[in-house]
């Protein structure tokens, strides 16, 4: 068995606040090789972007690892040596603010190519219009500002930006969560061709569990800074087994009478999410399961393999 | 439909505000005088050392629209000449003031934090918290009384206030995405600092310099209203001022006009500066 | 029909630029019967705020400008309103609520100044404060918020999102209006929280008898939640319908595509998207502002503009229906 692309033990992520100790991340592991798409899904206050800003090493770990094709990178993003910070590069999610406005779209994409790129056939110029043509967007935007775009667009040119460099690894946090449905489309299947064309690997974060189906190969949901399922993408939409999977699969709108039948029953969702500063005891999501029994306000529930490759983390199920 | 030139969208994004033409106006008026003022002064001589009781303490007329001083000399040809020394003093301060201000706020504002950020500031400080006025003067009285000496002590007590405003600009800039994703990239500090920061930061500071060649160009005229500028017989507004208030109230262009010059000078940059500001906003015409 | 609540004619609104107009609305036809609940489907860009906008009369003007149309409500033409009559239809009679409940709240207020104000500006009563306080409390409890009385000395930072989007529906209906118009309503919150908004809208309306417009970028949203929709493209309705109805057999082909671009759950994989991009606004596209982008464009699509045609559940504003050619 390869070693796997990135590999995540035990992660722990904790804030120190005055109001108390922000548990973002506690205790996260999981895999993820090259041409996966490992999705990560959650609510706010999931930890799902904290885990993806602590692989790019925007946060150091306060617990836990992070290693890359087995090699230890659990450092802060200044400390990475510049080959290994070309292998691992994020989308984010707002389009608008990842593209500096006072420069123009050449200029942007230039500068990953200054950086790493020298080796590269053809001038600056013509590497850049490459880039575009990989997006699909026209050359004469090279002279454009990204006010002049539109949100997909300005996306398109963030993700050319990532891939110049030629990661091995791309997170992309909420990439299309800003943008219209179509254009949401466009990128989506750009992203997955590109994906199949380089063998990349892709850490998807995303709120929207339609999307999700479509794009990842295994699912990941997050609650309160901890994983409570983790299954193949098939197995997870049409087998979920814990309850807060089903509660928020159930509240998906669809738009088809094929979708509605495929939904789990639905779990009408009570109460707030509650914050990351104060845990609830035992099971962090007890205080809002409709399912919920005695122990599962005592006792944390471990995380089991209730059938290969389908982990969960609820005293309801499995052995 | 009409046709959309570069030029086009920059004058109509100006010219929304009115006032902002005016003061256009009123600068490149004073500039075109004040650089052709040997041909255009109608007694190009008058600024130097010239004296002709004959024709002095005359009140304006035809042919000395702003009058005549003790010395005989035209006051409109002095004011023309006197704008040149004022607008040098700005252009030089600023020069000297801008590259030093805004480099040094930029770097405390992106390392905020380090020892580099809490020494700038700190030193900042100090400065600001001298009056500025009186350390201006406790500069020009110390060495020669002179315009460049002037420009120098002007130099001193203005740069803080370049660092401060970019520091506060640069400390929130650098959270923003697009800085993470050039520090993501590998990009160098320096790229950073000046391709990345700064470019977001030059609508402000430019603005600020605008209004600034007013604001300076009034502190030099203070410098000079006690003698601590452009000596004589050179003219300089302040200096004509001071002169000037001794005749009081009888001889009142001797004043009045270099006073009305400098409120006009300052009028037109104040104006202008609102223009920039508009010029250099993000949103599209 | 009986009188709709809610009417919109050929409206068209432009924009003043540099060296032109924006002609953003084009002739925009809209209906909203009362105590019915309408989606408005359209993406960025499409008009929805403007058009809105225009409907509350908060649109700027300049650098906006009606170039024609008629806004109806409750037959009173909209546009040739008065100050006194706009300010009436406001407190009164419709309510809007935003996308970003954060955005809408005044942050160095508490939540209870906020809905004293509203319920004054909507009933015209003076500051008894016992019956604001009253009112407001009341006015919470509609909205399900736990502990009224202590929410209204919180400030809009001590809330969580979805808390403070309530507070904003609280302050919109504080008393009863006839429309209540929500603009992305829960957009920014989390599936759940936003689930739980809107079926709070939905009871409220049905109780209080209101209509709605349910403005909305995702079709499920729409799907779930109204009763008629109306899809908008580039300042232009295209096709409205019965929810059943278009959902069931969508007409237009940008309705086509839209649909086909969602992601489904039963992982069938996402359409690529549809080629082009939202026309210019400033030198829009002749005829049907759609064509370039439509894979059955015809000769006549880029010289005529179609207009809505159909029944009384189904329109839509496409030559590929229109004499009989389908």
């Amino acid at each position: 068995m390869s070693i796997p692309l990135l590999e995540v033990r035990n992660l722990q992520k904790f804030f120190f606040t005055t109001r108390g100790v922000v548990k973002a991340v506690q205790g996260v592991s999981f895999t993820l090789d090259a041409g996966e798409t490992l999705g990560l899904v959650g609510e706010s206050g999931s930890g799902k972007s904290t885990i993806a800003y602590t692989v790019m090493g925007i946060y150091t770990p306060t617990g836990g690892q992070i290693f890359f094709r087995g090699k230890d990178i659990s450092m802060p993003h200044e400390k990475r040596p510049l080959a290994l910070k070309k292998e691992l590069q994020i989308v984010f999610q707002d389009p608008g603010s990842s593209l500096n406005p006072r420069r123009s779209i050449g200029e942007i994409l230039a500068l990953p190519l200054s950086i790493h790129g020298n080796h590269r056939p053809g001038t600056r110029e013509e590497q850049v219009r490459e880039l575009l043509r990989m997006v699909e967007l026209p050359p004469e935007y090279v002279s454009k500002y990204p006010r002049a775009l539109g949100g997909g667009e300005k996306q398109m040119v963030a993700i050319a930006r990532a891939l110049a460099v030629e990661p091995s690894l791309v997170v992309l946090d909420e990439p299309t969560s800003a943008l219209d449905v179509s254009v949401q489309a466009k990128i989506i299947n750009m992203l997955v061709e590109i994906q199949k064309e380089r063998g990349l690997g892709y850490l998807f974060i995303t709120h929207d569990l339609s999307l999700m189906r479509n794009i990842a190969h295994r699912v990941a949901i997050m609650y309160l800074g901890q994983v409570m399922e983790m299954a193949p993408s098939r197995v997870f939409f049409e087998k979920p087994l814990h309850p807060y999977t089903r509660m928020l699969i159930s509240s998906i709108p669809v738009v088809s009478e094929d979708e509605e039948k495929l939904k789990p029953q639905k779990v009408i969702p009570r109460g707030e999410i509650p914050s990351p500063v104060n845990l609830p005891s035992g099971c962090v999501f007890h205080p809002r399961c409709v399912e919920r029994e005695e122990r599962c306000s005592r006792e944390e529930p471990q995380m089991k393999e209730v059938e290969p490759g389908h982990w969960v983390k609820c005293h309801l199920t499995g052995a | 439909m009409g046709k959309r030139t570069v030029w086009g969208k920059w004058w109509y994004k100006f010219s929304r505000n009115p006032l902002s033409v005016v003061g256009l106006g009123i600068v490149c008026g004073i500039v075109f005088v004040a650089l052709f003022a040997p041909w255009v002064a109608p007694y190009p001589e008058h600024a130097g050392p010239y004296v002709n009781y004959g024709e002095a303490n005359r009140p304006p007329s035809f042919s000395h629209p702003f009058g005549t001083d003790a010395f005989g000399r035209d006051i409109l040809s002095r004011v023309f000449f006197a704008f040149r020394s004022s607008l040098l003093m700005g252009l030089v301060v600023l020069a000297i003031v801008v590259p030093v201000g805004v480099t040094l706020g930029l770097v405390a504002g992106y390392f905020k934090e380090s020892w580099l950020d809490v020494f700038i500031m700190r030193v900042t400080d100090i400065f600001l918290s001298v009056p500025p006025l009186i350390l201006a003067l406790a500069i020009t009285s110390v060495l020669k009384p002179n315009l460049t000496n002037a420009m120098m002590a002007v130099s001193v007590m203005w740069w803080p206030w370049y660092t401060r405003l970019v520091y506060g600009m640069a400390t929130s800039l650098r959270n923003e995405y697009f800085v993470q994703s050039a520090e993501l990239l590998g990009a160098s500090k320096f790229h950073i600092l000046f391709r990345e920061i700064l470019p977001n930061c030059v609508s402000t500071i430019l603005t600020k310099m605008t209004l600034d060649m007013g604001w300076v160009i009034l502190i030099g005229a203070a410098l000079s209203f006690v003698g601590l500028g452009e000596q004589p017989p050179k003219p300089a507004l302040g200096t004509m001022v001071s002169d000037g208030a001794r005749y009081l109230p009888e001889h009142w262009w001797m004043a009045v006009f270099p006073g009305l010059a400098i409120m006009l000078i300052v009028l037109g940059f104040n104006l202008l500066g609102d223009g920039i500001g508009d010029l250099f906003s993000l949103e599209e015409a | 029909m009986s009188q709709p609540l809610l009417e919109l004619q050929d409206l068209s609104v432009h924009f003043r630029v540099y060296g032109g107009y924006l002609r953003v609305l084009d002739g925009v036809n809209f209906r909203v019967a009362p105590q019915e609940k309408v989606g408005l489907v359209g993406e960025t860009g499409c008009g929805k705020t403007t058009t809105m906008k225009t409907i509350m009369r908060i649109l700027p003007q300049p650098p906006g400008i009606v170039r024609g149309g008629k806004i109806l409500f409750k037959g009173k033409e909209v546009l040739r309103m008065d100050t006194g009559e706009v300010e009436q239809m406001r407190r009164r009679e419709i309510a809007m609520i935003f996308q970003d409940p954060t955005a809408a709240l005044n942050p160095v207020f508490t939540i209870g100044e906020q809905l004293f104000d509203a319920i004054r500006y909507a009933t015209g009563k003076e500051t008894d404060h016992r019956f604001l306080h009253e009112v407001a409390v009341r006015a919470l409890e509609e909205v399900a918020l736990p502990d009224p009385a202590r929410i209204l000395t919180n400030y809009p930072i001590q809330l969580s999102g979805g808390m403070r989007q309530r507070v904003c529906i609280a302050l919109a209906l504080a008393c009863p209006k006839e429309l209540l118009i929500a603009d992305e309503p829960g957009t920014s919150l989390d599936v759940t929280i936003q689930d739980q908004i809107l079926r709070l809208i939905h009871r409220l309306a049905e109780e209080r008898k209101m209509a709605v417009i349910l403005i909305s970028h995702s079709l499920g949203v729409i799907r779930d939640w109204t009763e008629r929709v109306w899809v908008m493209y580039a300042g232009t309705i295209v096709e409205e319908a019965e929810t059943q109805e278009l959902f069931a057999r969508p007409l237009h082909p940008y309705t086509q595509a839209l649909l086909r671009c969602v992601p489904k759950l039963t992982g069938e994989g996402i359409a690529k998207g549809i080629p082009g991009r939202i026309p210019d606004y400033f030198d829009p596209p002749s005829g049907c502002r759609f064509h370039p982008r439509c894979p059955y464009r015809m000769e006549v699509c880029s010289r005529e503009k179609p207009r809505l045609y159909g029944t009384s559940s189904h329109q839509v504003a496409c030559f590929l229906y229109q004499e009989g050619k389908r």
